[in-house]
């Protein structure tokens, strides 16, 4: 019983108290407040994962009573991991977004900080909790600093984007306390691993089946699976830079965890695999959802929206890989919940950095851009590269055990629709290295002596966080095997 | 798209019935939901916390770290109401004043030409209220009892059906009343934006504080009993108070967040002129 | 055709929250104004509510809360019969659902405020043809 998991929550919970009654006590200390917040809780996610490393799954009893009756926080290798992922990529953002923030929202960015740390909190809070109630509440808190961040983006688009995601976020929370529901009906208990122990006699109720099918669907709208995406491309398209950056990257990846942890610890292994009988068919909706993602995404115009359907097309790899019902796959889906992570964050800083220019995020408004941004646009080509999976970047590692899996499985169309989304991320990128690399020849010739090609770089404190990321991307990706081995295949035996 | 809604509608009404029929009998002292977890709760909340009200005890206590979560949600409405309506910029162009020895009304158009000898000059709201003499009398004599009993449902929450949240919203429920029968600006000079802020963040604070406060004691977040090493009271009993404790910083945020909320969104952010 | 009817006339307080949540559900999907919208998921979430608290019920049983309790200081002295007090849990978790519930309309109404304060007009048609008007 250690005190870890309670802190990695709490740190910054007191930091948006403080930081928000310093917004009318000390306009300036806002920012630091914020940044100790999000420093301790980092902090505390890397201890916390080499402890779970040694000596296997922490728990942590809130308010002394031991569960069923209390609610507990169990952490295990896959929960710490995660942590590790929202509090770094956080942390980065808050840094790389300072000079933003101040230039959009100067008078109420003090406002802004604390609900950019409750965003945070909540996420941790959904990742490492282990009572089915809690994940409902923490996900409300997530969701509504989320609906705060987003609306305050460009001044005519934002708002409604912004509404929209409320009633389907609405409706997606509300199944999920619908399922919650159902279970409580039958069994009579709240905590995820109990649940678990008392779910094997019951496998052939409907009102399981019903309350599985509710909680699914609830998570996969909040996720944006293909249908259910529709939220999505505008939410992400006009927040403002600072919050999309945080959000795109972290806020369907959790979700993807919340499904994981659904499939192995309340509903057990055999009960998806064996006794429901739903595998090949949501194996055949993700495969759809990768190739709708990707073909819509070749019709966007604007950076921004297509990062976004790439990011839909992303949610299929992660929800096939893990129902494909072998070990490689649900490895597969689990490593790309860093990569996926690590590369859309890249990615968004890199576009971020793009639009301190000024000229907005339209295609064609991008020619000439690897002149003026060269490292900026060296991140860009990295990120662009680790998403199509070209060794030895992270992409790549992922998608070979989603491929091993689908083999092993022999779900072909699944392999098909990976490796056509791979073509189609090819076809993306290139045609952006081609409009900001080669100028038309109309320009070269009258402006080759003028512009000289003058470096407007984006300033240091945004170029610095971007650079780590783009290494981080090397990194990750020539350790994931032994990320693989420590981590992953030790959670799932 | 109503044809759409109408298929979704019913497939999911169909998924919910037809699970139903599993359920237990409705009102069965037997069923899983009332055999399985609460007659712990029943039988042993006055043992294990002095607490007769069986849903305080178990809101405030046993799952008390839903709770603080709960009340950060609502504090999270107050501040994105602030940070997504909070304006700077008076745009009216509109102001009325009437001057109060001769009831001469003024319409100004030029911020430049406000009077300054303010005293003697009342601003009256753009949209023009009759002025109703039996409401305001009525409304400034029920006001502080309203108070009181907010006081009470917190203070007796242990014994009676009540608790944070329900007090808070009586008390924030009388300063809207204040706010509706005369104006805004009434409202706004009692409780200030800087005090409503300052008292949603010190409530929600004085919850988790309580919490960090039993851990660094040494027992896990939000154990009260652990209080009982620097309080002179037994750990059973210490629990009651502490719980009292954590309902008083609730009803502090939840009252200064219904303050924020109705006075952003009456006045779209301007806080000068409402309803 | 018997049986089902008994099956409907025993379980009526679950049917009667489904059909509830339907209409709400309804309303969210296929109305065109922002605030019909808002109180269709407000009536989503008070159907969900109140299903949640008819969980709770236990047949002759009354409130949870102890009879004759204030003052007492040795638990012994009191004889608690569990099938006498309802089930309190469900009570506790619906006071979390319905504070969510009210957070998320005033977050909603506020986004309505600015959407409003924009296009002059709350009716979703109308919003989408000005929208596509201004990006020509």
């Amino acid at each position: 019983m250690s005190a870890y998991p309670a802190l990695v929550i709490t740190i910054p919970l007191l930091a948006t108290f403080v930081g928000t009654g310093c917004y009318w006590l000390n306009r300036k200390l806002c920012y630091p407040v914020a940044l100790l917040g999000l420093a301790g809780s980092l902090y505390t996610s890397v201890c916390l994962l080499i402890k779970v490393m040694a000596k296997g799954s922490i728990g942590h009893y809130h308010a002394g009573w031991t569960p069923p009756w209390g609610i507990e926080y169990r952490v295990d290798l896959l929960n710490s991991f995660v942590l590790v992922i929202i509090g770094s990529v956080a942390l980065i953002n808050l840094v790389a977004s300072y000079l933003n923030i101040e230039q959009e929202m100067s008078e109420k960015s003090g406002i802004f900080y604390p609900l950019y740390l409750l965003f945070v909190t909540g996420l941790s809070g959904v990742v490492i909790t282990g009572d089915l109630f809690n994940l409902y509440v923490l996900l409300e808190v997530t969701s509504l600093s989320a609906y705060a961040l987003i609306a305050m983006g460009s001044k005519d688009r934002a708002p409604l984007a912004s509404l929209n995601y409320v009633f389907i976020g609405v409706i997606g929370a509300s199944f999920f306390l619908l399922g919650t529901g159902y279970l409580y009906i039958m069994t009579g208990s709240l905590n995820m691993v109990n649940v678990g122990a008392l779910l094997p006699e019951l496998y052939s109720s409907q009102a399981i089946l019903v309350g599985f099918v509710f909680c699914i669907i609830g998570v996969w709208i909040k996720m944006a699976f293909f249908p259910l995406h529709v939220w999505l491309p505008n939410a992400y398209t006009y927040a403002p830079i600072a919050a999309s950056r945080v959000i795109a990257p972290l806020m369907t990846k959790a979700m993807v965890y919340v499904m994981i942890r659904l499939m192995l610890t309340v509903f057990r292994p055999e009960y998806i695999y064996a006794v429901l009988d739903l595998q090949n068919v949501i194996v055949w909706l993700s495969c759809l959802a990768i190739v709708a993602g990707a073909v819509m995404a070749l019709a966007q115009k604007n950076v921004m929206k297509m990062l976004t359907y790439i990011i839909v097309s992303e949610i299929g790899y992660m929800v096939g890989g893990a129902w494909l019902g072998n070990q490689a796959g649900m490895t597969g889906s689990v490593l790309h919940i860093l990569n996926d992570a690590l590369m859309t964050f890249c990615l968004f800083l890199a576009v971020g950095n793009i639009g301190v220019l000024g000229k907005g995020f339209r295609l064609d408004s991008l020619q000439g851009i690897f002149q003026k941004m060269p490292v900026t646009m060296a991140c860009f080509v990295l990120g662009g590269l680790s998403i199509i999976g070209v060794p030895p970047t992270c992409g790549f590692f992922s998608k070979w055990y989603l491929l091993n899996g689908a083999i092993q499985a022999g779900h072909y169309a699944f392999l098909v629709a990976l490796l056509l989304s791979s073509l189609v991320n090819v076809i993306l990128f290139f045609r952006i290295f081609e409009i900001g690399f080669f100028e038309p020849m109309s320009h070269g010739h009258t402006y080759a002596h003028q512009s000289g090609g003058a470096i407007q770089e984006a300033p240091i404190s945004m170029l610095v966080p971007l650079i780590l990321v783009s290494f981080g991307l090397l990194v990750v990706g020539l350790y994931s095997g032994l990320i693989v081995q420590q981590i992953i295949v030790p959670f799932l035996t | 798209m109503r044809y759409i809604g109408l298929f979704i509608v019913i497939l999911c009404g169909a998924l919910l019935l037809y699970a139903t029929q599993d359920f237990p009998a409705w009102g069965d002292p037997n069923s899983p939901a009332s055999s399985h977890v609460s007659p712990h709760y029943i039988q042993k909340s006055i043992e294990e916390t002095s607490v007769p009200n069986l849903v305080t005890s178990v809101l405030a206590d046993y799952r008390s770290f839903d709770t603080m979560f709960e009340t950060t949600v609502i504090f999270c409405a107050g501040l994105a109401c602030l940070l997504l309506l909070r304006t700077f910029i008076q745009e009216r162009g509109n102001w009325y004043y009437r001057h109060i020895p001769t009831e001469v009304t003024l319409h100004i158009k030029d911020a430049r030409r406000i009077p300054k000898d303010i005293k003697d000059f009342e601003r009256i709201d753009t949209l023009w209220v009759p002025y109703d003499l039996i409401i305001k009398t009525v409304c400034r004599i029920c006001i502080p009892f309203i108070q009181l009993f907010a006081f009470y449902v917190v203070a007796h929450g242990d014994f009676s059906p009540g608790g944070g949240f329900q007090g808070g919203v009586i008390f924030g429920a009388s300063l809207i009343l204040l706010a509706i029968a005369f104006d805004l600006r009434t409202a706004i000079e009692r409780l200030d934006e800087f005090k409503l802020g300052v008292l949603s963040a010190l409530g929600v604070f004085l919850y988790a504080g309580i919490g960090m406060l039993c851990m660094i004691l040494g027992g896990s977040f939000l154990d009260y009993s652990q209080l009982s090493k620097i309080f002179p009271v037994d750990p059973v009993h210490i629990r009651a108070l502490g719980m009292l404790g954590v309902e008083i910083g609730v009803g502090i945020s939840v009252m200064a967040v219904m303050a924020i909320i109705y006075i952003n969104i009456a006045s779209e952010g301007r806080q000068d002129e409402g309803l | 055709m018997h049986e089902f009817f008994m099956e409907i006339v025993d379980k009526y307080n679950y049917w009667l929250y489904i059909i509830l949540m339907m209409i709400g559900l309804y309303a969210m999907i296929v109305k065109n104004n922002l605030i019909k919208k808002l109180v269709g998921m407000n009536i989503f979430q008070t159907a969900i509510i109140l299903f949640y608290i008819s969980i709770g019920y236990k047949e002759d049983a009354t409130l949870p809360i102890i009879v004759n309790a204030h003052g007492v200081h040795s638990p012994e002295e009191l004889a608690i019969n569990t099938a006498e007090y309802i089930n309190p849990l469900p009570h506790v978790l619906m006071l979390t659902a319905i504070v969510v519930s009210v957070a998320t309309l005033g977050v909603a109404l506020a986004l309505s405020v600015k959407v409003y304060q924009q296009y002059k007009t709350l009716e979703e048609d109308e919003i989408r043809m000005r929208i596509r008007e201004s990006s020509l």
